[in-house]
This record gives C-alpha cells, structure tokens and sequence, in this order.
C-alpha cells in the first residue's frame, strides 16, 4: 500500500454520538474536520479525529430532518464545519456557539448540497 | 460600559488578496467580537464530481488553489490510489516531494510580500516576490505551468525531470537560499517589524490545540503537527523535524514559515540526491470503489482530500478540507481583544487563502 497512516471509521447512534465524541476530546484527540455526504435518501456525516497521526473517524447517518446535536459544547471551534454543514447541506444543528444562521457561507442557491426541494425559490440571504 | 459599534472588514480591503468578510464588533478601539462569513468566490468544486470522471477531476482539484495546486492534485490522487491500490513508482513519489517543496517555497515567499505589503514594507514585498519569480520559473521549466502544473496524475506524474536539470536546481538552490537568508533576516531582525508583530494576535498552545489550528498558525504556538510526518510522497525517507516556535503571536508565525523556507530547500536537496531512476506512472485501470481521507501538509496546513467512489467513473463525493477553513475559529479567537489597528496583520498572519477555503 502507498500510504503509512491507518485510519479507522466507526460508526455511531446519533444518541451516543456527544458521549463518543467526548470520549475523543479527553483522550487528547484534536478535531481535524466535519464532512457531510449525501448517501440516497440520508446524509452520511464523519467527525475527523487525530492523535499523533493516528486517524478515526465517527459516522452518523440521519436523514434531511433529524436536528444534529452540536459538538462546539467539547471543540469550540467545530462551529464552522457545523455552520458549513447548515449553509451547504441544510442540515440543522442544535445547540452551537456559534450560529450565524445561513451566513457563512452565501450561495445563490440555498443548500446547493441538499436534497431537492419543490416549491417557490427562496431569495438568497 | 463603552458603546460598541460594528465596522464591517472586507471583503475588498487593501491587505486582503481574496474576499473575506469579518463584522467586527467594537468597544472604542478594542475588538470585542469577530464574526466572519465567506462565500464571495464559492465554486463549487466538490459538486462537479457529479459531472467529471475521477481522471478528470484531477484537474479540477488542483484548481482549488493558485498557490499550492500541485498538492490539492496530489493529495487528491493518493485517494484515489490508496482505494485503488495503485503503487506508485518511487521516481514518482520523489518528484511529486520536489514539486511539493517548491509549492511550499512559492507560498511562503508569496505571503511574505503579502505580510509585508501589509504593514506597509514595499521594497521587502518586491523583494520577496523577486525571489518567488525564481520559483515559477523552475515549475514552468519542469512542468510547463507556473501557477497550475498540471503534472499529477492517478498513478504518479506527467512529467520527468532529467538528471541535468535535477542538477542545475540543486545549484540554484545555493542562490535562492541566500536571497532568502537576506529577506529573512530584514523579516525577523528589523525593528519595525517586530515592532508590529510581538505579542499581536497571540494563540496560546493549548488554544491552537483545541482550536484545531493547522500549519504554521499551530507550530508558531509550540503544536508540532506537520502531516509530512506521516511519510507520505518520499517524506518517509528523508530526514526533517517540523518547525516550530513558542510565543504564539504573529511574529513567532513569520519565524516558523521563514525557517520551514531553509527546511524545504534542506528536502529538496535530499531528494534529488536520493531520486531513484525508473518509471514516473503507472497504468491505472478500473473504477475506484471505496472511500479515503487523504492528508498532506500545505504551505497553510494540513490538507484533507476526503474522496468516496461508487465502483463508476464518477465519484460519490469529493470533500476538500482546507486549512484556511480549519485555522478561522483560531482567527476569530485571536480576534477577540485585539486593538482595531492591529486587526489586518493577524489576519494576514494565518496565511489566508479563501479561495482554497470556499472552493
């Protein structure tokens, strides 16, 4: 294989997600990144940890209307990948430090990541 | 209790090179709050996998960056490599260090001027920028591009460079190192300069942990997270320790990047050394199934290709995690408390590249 590093992915109950990720913030693990990816009807969303190169990812599955609990309560600075989250994917997320509410990042199209959605086109913020 | 007042920062400002936003919240000169929004340039990049085969979409991912394209390409094809099982030929691996090395030189030089275009040093942004002519100019002679090289490829690179050639770089990089050795010098020595950057915008070792700061804004606060250490590329066979400083302001993050400059030439110079002879690709067939996070070390930091394939031409998802992105909640902590004056050069002191960030 060409690439040294390991990377581990488990995934996780949305209940248990705040307990897991806890359990990374007092073990010492930074917090690399948030992604989220469509997975049919779902969002598929990957919370990136690093120790000393060692790579680990938490995955929660939810769908276009589950409200995401917000981890900025253990890594403050989670907020922008959550508010990246909001503006790109329309996910909703409860409880960040930060909430700029669409703002962070302006797009023509509102949630150009989300799931379709009918009816009129909504202005864009 | 002062009244507060909001001065909007940006987008178009004279220090910032790419639209970026901040509302500043004021208490008299005292920055109070910083809350940033982007979305000026947003491409839409990782939604076109939707419509480019994973081949195709090498281009596109080193668009996402002017600066540091090479490695938005590399770091997007050892994804696709690591899913595919792809060994890349080592002559390969050495070439794609070298080019990356040069990437970091071109960045950090560039930003210099930017830095000192900033606070208003003229004669030390030409100069900087004179020196970083020298470094398009290897990558226009080695890759054909200055700015986009357009020499990475599923399965290793588009372009060999000749022994010779190898050799007169090593020779040029006697030239380059001391023209950097004098810009370095103005840089860190000059007291006008210090004078702007000590004890400004300053990240304590433990914010810039916990903060998830990248690159030089984490090692100029003592974090000496450098994803080179991970060995990808040739990094595994060449000798390197990550650069890093301890006072946490702005001007410990100009010393980490002015010494990572002299680090990079010492890299470049074990390649070539090191370079073995052989092939620089090979033939990659097949559709790619299956997901990668693949991790490098910008010239800003820590780099995230995440790529998931279906088993079809197209990808499922391509997600960039830059690390302009990851280094802003360190910004708008910083921010908070600084003088108004002093709001430009910290900003200017992570390194930012929106465009990377918005992609």
């Amino acid at each position: 294989m060409l690439m040294i590093e390991k990377q581990t992915t488990t995934a996780v109950e949305i209940g248990k997600l705040i307990g897991q990720v806890e359990e990374f913030r007092n073990n010492g693990y930074r917090l690399v990144q948030i992604g989220c990816t469509k997975a049919g009807d779902n969002f598929e969303i990957n919370y990136s940890f690093d120790k000393a190169y060692e790579f680990r990812n938490l995955r929660v599955i939810i769908t276009q209307d589950t409200e995401l609990p917000s981890i900025t309560g253990m890594y403050w600075g989670a907020f922008i990948y959550e508010n990246e989250m909001h503006d790109l994917f329309g996910i909703a997320v409860k409880g960040m430090n930060i909430d700029y509410k669409g703002t962070l990042i302006r797009t023509t199209v509102k949630f150009p990541f989300g799931m379709p959605v009918s009816g009129p086109k909504e202005e864009s913020p | 209790m002062s009244r507060q007042i909001i001065v909007p920062f940006g987008p178009q400002h004279p220090v910032l090179p790419e639209p970026l936003h901040i509302d500043l919240v004021l208490e008299d000169e005292k920055v109070i709050e910083a809350i940033p929004s982007i979305g000026y340039v947003h491409r839409g990049f990782e939604k076109l996998v939707e419509k480019r085969d994973y081949n195709n979409y090498v281009y596109l991912a080193e668009r996402t960056c002017g600066i540091c394209s090479f490695m938005h390409g590399m770091t997007y094809c050892q994804a696709v490599e690591q899913i595919m099982n792809t060994e890349v030929p080592e002559r390969a691996l050495y070439l794609r260090t070298i080019w990356s090395e040069y990437s970091r030189l071109h960045s950090h030089l560039l930003w210099m001027g930017l830095m000192a275009d900033a606070f208003g040093f003229e004669n030390l942004f030409m100069n900087a920028w004179k020196t970083r002519e020298r470094i398009l100019d290897v990558f226009e002679q080695t890759t054909g591009g200055r700015v986009i090289q357009g020499s990475c490829k599923i399965g290793g690179v588009r372009r060999d460079i000749s022994g010779p050639k190898l050799v007169e770089m090593a020779q040029d990089l006697e030239s380059i190192q001391d023209e950097i050795e004098d810009l370095t010098n103005v840089f860190l020595m000059d007291s006008s300069i210090k004078h702007r950057l000590k004890n400004v915008g300053i990240l304590s070792r433990t914010d810039a942990y916990q903060l998830g700061a990248v690159g030089p804004m984490a090692r100029g606060s003592g974090v000496d997270i450098d994803l080179r250490k991970t060995g990808y590329a040739a990094y595994a066979k060449l000798k390197f320790e990550p650069v890093t400083e301890t006072g946490g302001d702005c001007y410990a993050r100009c010393a980490v990047r002015s010494r990572e400059m002299f680090a990079s030439i010492d890299l470049i110079r074990q390649a070539i050394g090191k370079i073995p002879d052989g092939p620089v690709d090979v033939r990659v067939s097949g559709m790619p199934n299956g997901e990668y996070f693949s991790r490098c070390e910008q010239p800003r930091g820590e780099l995230v290709h995440y790529v998931k394939a279906n088993g079809t031409k197209f990808l499922a998802r391509s997600r960039i995690r830059t690390p302009t992105l990851t280094n802003v909640p360190p910004l708008v902590k910083i921010l908070q408390g600084c003088e108004l004056a002093d709001v430009p050069v910290i900003i200017m002191s992570i390194d930012p590249c929106i465009g990377c960030a918005e992609r």
